[in-house]
């Protein structure tokens, strides 16, 4: 530790203490922190539920639940971990940490808004919890009219929840917008920026233009379950693929949502342990903006067999393939990066690496389902659901993981073992594969999704699939234990563990409640690995 | 945090200056007014699918709406959009006093607004032209007329939810500055109410002719 700010300084973590200055905190790294808190149980509360799916998979015909309760269980699967976890995920929990520091900022913008979206999170997740209690909602995650506004279970709460939880999202996409326009420290131009900084703006521009379509739409359901308002009912003149148009204009680019932030932690993790210069900066930058900007006008692709016109169809499955350029632009860039760089294999890495094989694999196959002909034969079948969770689990889900073994020591001021780190990615590596891969293979045998119940001839690869969920859980159950070690027993952290050259490594780790003892000027880019020579402070 | 810029209580510490403070709340508050036309951009939507749909039944039943009443709530809203702007020049040039007075009477403007509403709903609401499974009018020919009442219930009454949002904004700003809190060199929460106010008033002056002035 040569910093001789570590000394004097009094960390975030322990000034001021006590419950309510937790709970009324203003302070953006403390937010970031209880929306870690509020994502990681959301994210164990749907992982039990995968964990339930896979067990009650393992052989055909009814084993451990009802078909009423496992049509809940993977309701509640989808709901919880996309609006609840993943969603939230990185922006919320990570950028909200990372944000301000990397823009040598106090704080973010609107600091009470902030807290406020903690809050309404936390609503959210209660009207969530609620319908779980009173009688668990059995739509699918995408509440398709006309079943959900007939079947008996808790809709409307769910529906109220996901509603209310878009209000936290757009206030915390909003307020990350104004932050980086307006709180850069001096000399800390656009193309200075980390892009990680560059991943939230994209992602925030979709949270707030696409969030409120999603909002009306959920209004409208419950209005239609409440009141019978008709226009999603066919008896009564209305249309349901209509709502299938309205939720997807939200929910495609919601998948960007979760992504996007990902891919700019990918470009952070890359770049350091590579010890190189980033390849093709504005590359990388503008390809976020080229996916917010494509997200936009893909959502029929999943619609391709519910009754749009040929014509439409046509035009999303063009548009689709067009989502690949930057998505490609980026996979390519990383790659290059990395060539000749001198890479050190530290677990954030390992995480990096398994993103960019999970991603480019869930990328490709999103080619596969964005063709027309092909689509026709693998929609709804257990392949949707292998690409999905590709481009989630193994592209998003690694990426939060890698950036937050990246902070870790930022946040938390502590290291965690790199030996069960790197026994956990592994686990976690494989077992994913094992879970999701054979799920590529069972649906081109077509395998539908979202059934109970299925021919024998399944049998073999839905056990291997169930397997590897246990391989997953072992993962990430080692995951908590040694994180949580850490926190108590874990070495303590220098400023700088990984030698890189954005803001938040120059300050103390966990750093003071006002982050910087003075507003930091910005002296070189962000990745000048090739100019300055960084000294890890372990 | 006792710095520079304590002389300027009303400056967050994690602003540099008040000019920098401003410009912050003005973005923050256009990219909200983004997604306030982007909830309505939906039932935008909605009501071009089902009038397209439903030419026939549109033009019939439009008529059912009352014009003057409309015409009458078009006036109330844009006038309380010049007092709203009224109030933004007064509070820049100091004048408190004025200030209460416009905003007060934005607010009286306001509830004029959703009492002329009140009539026409409960009008309809007596007739039967309810939304949905509700509806029991009959004179309204053409295919589904209860759609048109489910469009037109849902467009207007989130539109009346938004009109008390901005009026419990507005008397944010009214209660503060009766407290002295604005002045001429700070006068930035009564600048954002004025905007949401205005996009409000917009949002109606699109749904007017939408369903009043329909053919």
């Amino acid at each position: 530790m040569n910093n001789n700010e570590t000394a004097n300084s009094i960390s975030f973590l322990s000034e001021p203490k006590g419950l309510k200055s937790w709970l009324f905190t203003l302070d953006h790294k403390r937010i970031g922190i209880l929306y870690l808190g509020g994502i990681m149980f959301s994210f164990i509360l749907g992982g039990v539920f995968a964990m339930l799916i896979r067990l009650e998979l393992l052989r055909p015909g009814p084993d451990l639940v009802s078909a009423d309760t496992y049509n809940q269980l993977f309701t509640l699967h989808g709901a919880v971990m996309i609006f609840l976890f993943i969603i939230p995920g990185v922006p919320a929990a990570l950028g909200n940490f990372v944000l301000p520091l990397m823009l040598g900022a106090k704080d973010v913008a609107f600091p009470r808004l902030n807290l406020a979206s903690w809050y309404i999170y936390v609503v959210g997740a209660a009207f969530a919890l609620y319908s779980l209690h009173s009688g668990a909602v059995d739509t699918g995650w995408t509440f398709y009219t006309p079943y959900s506004v007939q079947t008996q279970t808790s809709v409307v709460s769910m529906t109220l929840a996901a509603f209310i939880l878009g209000f936290s999202s757009i206030f915390t996409g909003l307020n990350f917008i104004v932050t980086i326009h307006k709180l850069r420290a001096p000399g800390q131009t656009w193309f200075k920026l980390p892009l990680f900084v560059w991943a939230l703006y994209a992602t925030a521009i979709i949270q707030v233009l696409a969030t409120p379509v999603l909002g009306i739409t959920l209004l409208l359901l419950i209005l239609e379950r409440l009141f019978g308002i008709g226009i999603f009912d066919p008896a009564m003149g209305g249309d349901p693929v209509l709502y299938q148009h309205f939720f997807w204009f939200y929910s495609h680019p919601a998948v960007y949502i979760m992504i996007l932030p990902g891919m700019g932690i990918i470009s952070e993790l890359i770049s350091v342990f590579s010890h190189k210069k980033i390849f093709g900066y504005k590359a990388i930058a503008f390809s976020s903006f080229g996916i917010a900007l494509v997200s936009f006008l893909v959502w029929g692709h999943h619609m391709f067999v519910s009754g749009q016109s040929e014509i439409a169809a046509m035009i999303f499955s063009f548009l689709t393939f067009l989502v690949g350029i930057p998505s490609g632009i980026k996979v390519f860039n990383w790659l290059s990066t990395m060539y000749k760089g001198s890479i050190s294999l530290e677990t954030p890495m390992l995480y990096a690496l398994s993103f960019l094989v999970l991603f480019t694999i869930g990328g490709l196959t999103g080619i596969f389902l964005g063709a027309l002909s092909v689509d026709v034969h693998l929609h709804d079948t257990y392949f949707v659901v292998a690409h999905f969770h590709y481009v989630m689990m193994g592209g998003t889900v690694m990426a939060f993981l890698g950036g937050l073994h990246y902070w870790w020591p930022k946040m938390f001021g502590k290291l965690y073992s790199s030996l069960w780190s790197k026994i956990s990615v592994a686990l976690i590596f494989i077992g994913f594969n094992v879970t999701f891969f054979s799920q590529f293979i069972l649906g081109t045998k077509g395998m539908p999704r979202r059934y109970y119940n299925y021919l024998d001839q399944f049998q073999p690869l839905h056990a291997f699939s169930t397997v590897g969920s246990w391989i997953l859980g072992l993962g990430f159950l080692i995951m908590f234990v040694y994180l949580i070690h850490s926190l108590f027993r874990g070495r303590r952290s220098g400023p700088n563990p990984w030698g890189a050259l954005t803001f938040e490594w120059t300050t103390p780790s966990p750093p003071p409640t006002y982050n910087f003892k003075e507003t930091p000027r910005l002296t070189h880019g962000p990745y000048d690995f090739d100019k300055i020579a960084v000294e890890e402070t372990k | 945090m006792t710095d520079a810029h304590s002389h300027q209580p009303y400056v967050a510490h994690h602003f540099t200056d008040a000019f920098q403070q401003r410009e912050a709340a003005k973005l923050g508050v256009w990219i909200f007014l983004l997604t306030e036309i982007l909830l309505f951009g939906g039932l935008f939507v909605a009501y071009s699918v089902f009038r397209a749909w439903n030419p026939d039944m549109f033009h019939n039943a439009h008529k059912f709406l009352d014009v003057r009443m409309g015409t009458l709530n078009t006036v109330v809203l844009i006038t309380s959009s010049v007092t709203v702007a009224l109030a933004i020049r007064a509070i820049q040039l100091g004048r408190k006093k004025q200030t209460i007075g416009l905003l007060v009477a934005t607010l009286v403007l306001a509830g004029v607004f959703l009492v002329v509403k009140y009539f026409e709903y409960s009008h309809k609401f007596h007739l039967g032209q309810l939304p949905g499974k509700y509806y029991t009018f009959t004179g309204v020919e053409g295919s589904n007329p209860h759609v048109f009442f489910s469009i037109y219930f849902a467009m207007t009454g989130l539109h009346g939810i938004h009109v008390l949002a901005g009026m419990a904004v507005i008397s944010w700003a009214l209660i503060n500055t009766m407290k002295g809190k604005y002045s001429s060199e700070y006068f930035t929460p009564i600048e954002m109410a004025g905007l949401y106010w205005h996009l409000v008033d917009m949002i109606w002056i699109f749904l007017f002719p939408l369903f009043y002035l329909v053919g």
